[in-house]
C-alpha cells in the first residue's frame, strides 16, 4: 500500500534530472565578448579575418581570453567590460566600416551542456534592455505608386496602338480613362481585361460606363493582397539590412499581422540612433535626364544631394524605383576607378531594357527620395507654445551617369567618385530601398540600467515570496511540509529548466509569473494534506494518505485546466512582457501540478509506505 | 455533522455587500471611466533619473515653454527618478526624444531609464484585444464548469468571476489607479485564481450532495464551506504572501500589478464562499441535478 513501482520514481527522477541538466546554464556566469561580422552581409567571417584581428589585439596589447569562429561570425572573449569596450573601440578605428561590431554577454556554459541544447534562459527586452519598435507599412501608398506606374503604362502604349482617351487621371485609388470615342472605349476594355487574368484570380476590377467612355480600374482583393506582402516583404528584408548594419548580436525582425513588422533589438546602447537608421525611410527612383524635346510639363529640378546648388532636370516619368532593386555591390572598372554594380528584379530589368533601348547616351538618374520631419514651435489658440511636426519628401540627385548600352537586370554605374562614395551608394541601394513607407505605431526602449534594476527586483520578490511560504508551510505541515517545500523548489528547478529549454524569453511580468505559482502551487499539496486530515478522523493513516491524495486529484485537476484556459487568452491578446507572464504562469501550473501530485507523493511513499503507521502528524 | 461555522446564516447581508459594492463599481465606471495607462490610451512616456533631488515645478515649466503645455510629471518610486507621460493623440513617434533633449538641456547628468510610445491605432487595438480577451475567458470558462459540473455550478462560477472582476476595475476606477496591460494581466489571473477557489467550493458541495443524501440543502453547502475552509484561508494566505513580497519589493513597474492581484485574491476568496453558494442557494441545487453518472469515473487507484 501506498508505494511506486521503480518504473514510477525512475520516471519521476528522470525528468527531474532533464530539468536539472536544462536548469543548470543559468548558474554559470556570463562573459563580455564582442562579435565582428564583415559589414558586406554576403561574405561570411573567415580564418584571415580572424587572424587579422589577433595581429590588432596583440599589437595594441589587448588581452583577451578566447577567439573563435562561430556560424559566419567571429567571437572574442574579454575578461571585463573595459577591455571590452577598449578593444570594440582599437578594432574599429582599425578596420573601419569594413567590420560590424557588435558587444554581448556570452555565456560561459559549458561544452557538454551546449551539446546537449541546453542554454540559459533568454531575457526579455525589459530585463536585458533595449529597443522594441512596432512599425506600419503604408500600404495605399505602395499602392498609389503602383498605380501611378501602370497609369504611365497604359498611356504609352494606348498611345502606340493609336486608342485616342481625353482624360487620365487616378482618383481614390482608381485609374480613370476618359475615352474619345466608343471603339477606343470598347478596344481599352478588351485590352483591360485581356491584362486582369493572373493565376488565382483577377488583377483587376473594372468599372464600366459606356454611355460616357469612362473605364475606370482598381485593384482587386488578390492583387492588393500581393503588393501588401510584396511591400512588407520587401520592407521586411530592407529592415534586416539596416538592423544587420547596427551591430545587435540577436536581433529580432518580424512581420506581425497583415501589414505591420516587429524590431526589436536587444542591448542597444543608443536607441536613439537605432531609431534614426531604423526609421529612414528612404527610396530610390532611376529616371532619365530630361532633354531639349521634354516638354516643360514632364521635367523637374532636382538638386544634387552632395551640392546643394549643382542642379539638373529629370523626366517625371520614373523608369524604376528602388523596391526592384535585388543586390548592390561595389567594383572597380577597367581602368581603375569605382563603379556600382546593380542587380534588378525581372520586373524592373525589363522596364530598364525598355526605357534605355532607344536612349543611348543620354543620362540615366538616381534619385533618393527621403521623408522627413519638420518640427516647428508655434503658438495655438490658447496661447500656448505647442511642437507643430510636419512632413514632407525630399528628393536628391545621388548619381546622373551617362547610358553606354540599353540596360537589363543587371548593370553598372561608373564615374562615382571614390570607393567610399561607391560604397556607400551601393549601401544606400542595398538597403535604402523600401517597398513603402512605414511609420513607427510602437516603441518601447529600456535602458540597460533599468534593465539591471528589474533582474534585481525580480530576484529578490522570488526570494522573499519562496523563503515566507517555505517557513509558513514547516510551521503549519511540519513533515509533509517539508515535503511540499521540496516539491516547491523542483518546481522552481523544472520551470527554469523548461523556460531554458523552449527559448521562451523572461520578463519583470514573467517573474511576477514565478513568485505567484510559487505562492500558488503549495494550493495543491494544501488541498491533499487537508483532505488527509480529514481521511484520518475515520480511516487508519494508510488509507487515509491514499484516499487524500486520489480524492484531491480531481479538485486539483479541474482547478489548475481553469487557470491554464486563463494563461492561454493571456499568451493570445499579451504583448512582450505580458505574454512573458502567461508563459511562466502556463509553465508553474503544469510543473507544479506534476510536482504536487507526483513528488509529494513519491517523498510521502517513500516514508510512510511500507510502514505500519499507528498515529499519522500532520 | 461538523458545522463549526454557519455561513449561510449571513447570506443576506452578505448578498447586500456584494450587490452594493458591484453597483458602486458599475456606477463609478460608467461615470468616471478607468484612468487608462499608456498601453490603451495610447501616447508618449518617459522615465529619466537624475543624480540629485529635481524640482519636479521647473521639469514642468521647462517643458511648457517648449511646447509641451499637457504634460503629467511625476516622481516614479524614488524622488531621483521622474516620470513624464504626454497624452498626445497625433502618432507621432518622436515626442520621447524631443522630451528627452529638453530635459538634457536643463539638467546634463541625466540618464534615459525608458521610453514607451504607443500610437493611437495599437493603443485601441489593445484596449479591444483586452475586453474581447476577457470575454473569452469568462465564455470558456462557463463552459468548461458546465461540462465539467452542471450549468448551475457554472452559472455560480461566472457569476462570482465577473463579481470580482467588476468589483475591482469598480475599485481602479474610484482610485484612479492606471489600468495598464500588467493589471488586466493580474485581472485575468485573478479570474485564474478565483475560479480555483470555486472549484475546490464546488466540488466539495457536488461530492456532499451525494454522499450525505440526509441533509438540508443549507445544511450541506454550510458543511462544504466549513471544510473546505482551512484549505481556501491556507492557500490564499500563502498567496497573500507572496503578493505582498512583490508588492513591496518587485519595484514601481508592477505595483499596479501586485494591487490588482492582492485585491483579487482577496475578493475571490470571499467570492468563493459567498457569492457562489449563494447563486446556488437562490437556484435550489437539487440531488437530480447532479444525479448524472460522474463524468471523472471512479477509477482513482490508478492516479497516483
Amino acid at each position: 500500500m501506498n508505494k511506486f513501482s521503480i518504473y514510477q520514481y525512475l520516471l519521476i527522477l528522470a525528468i527531474l534530472v532533464i530539468g536539472s541538466i536544462y536548469a543548470l546554464p543559468n548558474l554559470y556566469p556570463t562573459q563580455p565578448s564582442i562579435q565582428v561580422a564583415y559589414t558586406d552581409s554576403g561574405r561570411s567571417a573567415d580564418q584571415s579575418l580572424l587572424n587579422d584581428l589577433e595581429d590588432i589585439l596583440e599589437n595594441s596589447n589587448t588581452e583577451y581570453e578566447d577567439i573563435f569562429l562561430r556560424e559566419n561570425k567571429i567571437v572574442i572573449k574579454f575578461k571585463d567590460v573595459d577591455t571590452q569596450l577598449t578593444s570594440k573601440t582599437i578594432l574599429q578605428n582599425t578596420l573601419l566600416d569594413k567590420v560590424i561590431i557588435a558587444l554581448f554577454l556570452e555565456p560561459a556554459t559549458p561544452q557538454w551542456l551546449k551539446d546537449l541544447g541546453a542554454n540559459p534562459i533568454k531575457l526579455g527586452l525589459d530585463l536585458s534592455g533595449g529597443v522594441h519598435f512596432l512599425l506600419e507599412v503604408d500600404i495605399e501608398t505602395a499602392q498609389q505608386g503602383r498605380l501611378e506606374l501602370l497609369l504611365d503604362t497604359y498611356r504609352k502604349s494606348f498611345k502606340e496602338e493609336k486608342i485616342k482617351f481625353d482624360k487620365s487621371s487616378i482618383k481614390d485609388l482608381k485609374l480613370n480613362f476618359e475615352f474619345s470615342d466608343n471603339q477606343s472605349y470598347n478596344r481599352a476594355l478588351k485590352r483591360f481585361r485581356d491584362d486582369s487574368p493572373v493565376i488565382n484570380g483577377v488583377q483587376y476590377i473594372i468599372t464600366e460606363r459606356p454611355s460616357t467612355n469612362i473605364l475606370m480600374l482598381e485593384y482587386s482583393d488578390i492583387a492588393l493582397r500581393e503588393i501588401r506582402d510584396y511591400a512588407v516583404g520587401q520592407n521586411l528584408t530592407t529592415l534586416r539590412n539596416r538592423v544587420n548594419e547596427l551591430g545587435v548580436s540577436e536581433p529580432i525582425v518580424q512581420r506581425q499581422g497583415s501589414n505591420r513588422i516587429v524590431v526589436q533589438l536587444p542591448g542597444v546602447q543608443d536607441p536613439t540612433a537605432a531609431k534614426k537608421i531604423i526609421g529612414k525611410t528612404a527610396n530610390l527612383e532611376f529616371r532619365l535626364e530630361a532633354n531639349t524635346r521634354t516638354s516643360p510639363l514632364r521635367k523637374e529640378e532636382f538638386s544634387f544631394k552632395e551640392n546643394e546648388f549643382q542642379t539638373a532636370f529629370l523626366e517625371k516619368a520614373v523608369v524604376v524605383s528602388g523596391d526592384r532593386v535585388t543586390n548592390a555591390s561595389t567594383g572597380f572598372d577597367e581602368s581603375g576607378f569605382s563603379q556600382v554594380n546593380i542587380t534588378l528584379d525581372m520586373e524592373g530589368g525589363r522596364a530598364i531594357q525598355k526605357a534605355t533601348s532607344g536612349n543611348i547616351g543620354r543620362r540615366l538618374g538616381v534619385l533618393f527620395v527621403e521623408q522627413k520631419t519638420k518640427s516647428e514651435l508655434v503658438t495655438n489658440e490658447q496661447g500656448q507654445k505647442v511642437i507643430e511636426q510636419t512632413s514632407y519628401i525630399e528628393k536628391k540627385i545621388i548619381s546622373l551617369a551617362t547610358v553606354q548600352a540599353v540596360l537589363g537586370t543587371s548593370f553598372r554605374i561608373t564615374g562615382v567618385g571614390s570607393p567610399a562614395e561607391a560604397s556607400e551608394l551601393a549601401l544606400l541601394l542595398r538597403a535604402g530601398a523600401l517597398a513603402a513607407p512605414m511609420k513607427f505605431v510602437e516603441e518601447r526602449t529600456v535602458g540597460p540600467s533599468l534593465g539591471k534594476e528589474n533582474i534585481e527586483l525580480g530576484m529578490k520578490s522570488i526570494m522573499i515570496g519562496f523563503s515566507l511560504v517555505v517557513l509558513f508551510m514547516i510551521f503549519y505541515y511540519r513533515v509533509f511540509g517539508l515535503a511540499a517545500n521540496i516539491s516547491l523548489i523542483i518546481n522552481l528547478v523544472l520551470i527554469t529548466g523548461i523556460m531554458s529549454l523552449l527559448g521562451a524569453s523572461l520578463t519583470l511580468p514573467g517573474m511576477a509569473g514565478i513568485v505567484l505559482t510559487v505562492g500558488m502551487a503549495v494550493d495543491a499539496n494544501v488541498l491533499i494534506f487537508s483532505r488527509i486530515r480529514e481521511e484520518l478522523k475515520e480511516k487508519d493513516p494508510q488509507t487515509a494518505i491514499r484516499d487524500g491524495f486520489s480524492r484531491a486529484f480531481v479538485t486539483i485537476f479541474d482547478a489548475n485546466v481553469t487557470t491554464l484556459i486563463t494563461a492561454l487568452i493571456l499568451y493570445v491578446i499579451g504583448t512582450g512582457p505580458v505574454k512573458g507572464f502567461a508563459i511562466t504562469l502556463s509553465i508553474g501550473i503544469i510543473t507544479s501540478m506534476f510536482t504536487a501530485i507526483m513528488c509529494t507523493r513519491a517523498m510521502v511513499n517513500l516514508v510512510y509506505g511500507n510502514k505500519n503507521i499507528q498515529e499519522l502528524k500532520i | 455533522m461538523d458545522i463549526r461555522f454557519k455561513f449561510m446564516k449571513f447570506r443576506k447581508i452578505a448578498s447586500l455587500i456584494s450587490i452594493s459594492l458591484f453597483l458602486i463599481s458599475v456606477l463609478s465606471l460608467g461615470l468616471r471611466g478607468l484612468s487608462l495607462g499608456l498601453d490603451f490610451s495610447g501616447g508618449t512616456l518617459i522615465e529619466v533619473s537624475y543624480e540629485s533631488p529635481v524640482s519636479l515645478e521647473s521639469i514642468r515649466d521647462s517643458l511648457e515653454d517648449n511646447g509641451y503645455p499637457d504634460s503629467q510629471v511625476v516622481n516614479f518610486g524614488t524622488n531621483l527618478d521622474v516620470l513624464i507621460k504626454v497624452a498626445d493623440q497625433s502618432g507621432n513617434s518622436t515626442v520621447g526624444e524631443q522630451i528627452f533633449n529638453i530635459l538634457s538641456n536643463q539638467e546634463t547628468d541625466i540618464e534615459l531609464k525608458r521610453v514607451e510610445f504607443v500610437g493611437p491605432q495599437v493603443g485601441d487595438e489593445l484596449r479591444d484585444q483586452g475586453g474581447l480577451g476577457m470575454v473569452v475567458a469568462l465564455f470558456m470558462i462557463l463552459m468548461y464548469v458546465a461540462f465539467r459540473f452542471q450549468y448551475k455550478f457554472a452559472l455560480g462560477a461566472v457569476t462570482a468571476l465577473a463579481h470580482d472582476v467588476v468589483i475591482i476595475l469598480g475599485l481602479f476606477s474610484i482610485f484612479a489607479w492606471d489600468f495598464d496591460l500588467t493589471v488586466l494581466a493580474a485581472l485575468l489571473a485573478v479570474i485564474g485564481y478565483s475560479l480555483n477557489d470555486t472549484i475546490v467550493v464546488s466540488d466539495r458541495i457536488r461530492e456532499n450532495f451525494r454522499t450525505e443524501r440526509v441533509l438540508e440543502p443549507v445544511d450541506m453547502i454550510d458543511l462544504s464551506l466549513n471544510q473546505t475552509l482551512g484549505r481556501t484561508l491556507v492557500t490564499s494566505f500563502t498567496t497573500l504572501l507572496v503578493l505582498f513580497a512583490l508588492f513591496i519589493f518587485g519595484g514601481e513597474l508592477i505595483r499596479g500589478f501586485s494591487l490588482a492581484l492582492i485585491i483579487g485574491v482577496l475578493i475571490g476568496t470571499y467570492s468563493s464562499i459567498y457569492v457562489v453558494a449563494n447563486m446556488l442557494m437562490s437556484m435550489t441545487l437539487t440531488q437530480e441535478d447532479l444525479a448524472v453518472p460522474e463524468p471523472e469515473g471512479a477509477d482513482f487507484d490508478g492516479m497516483p
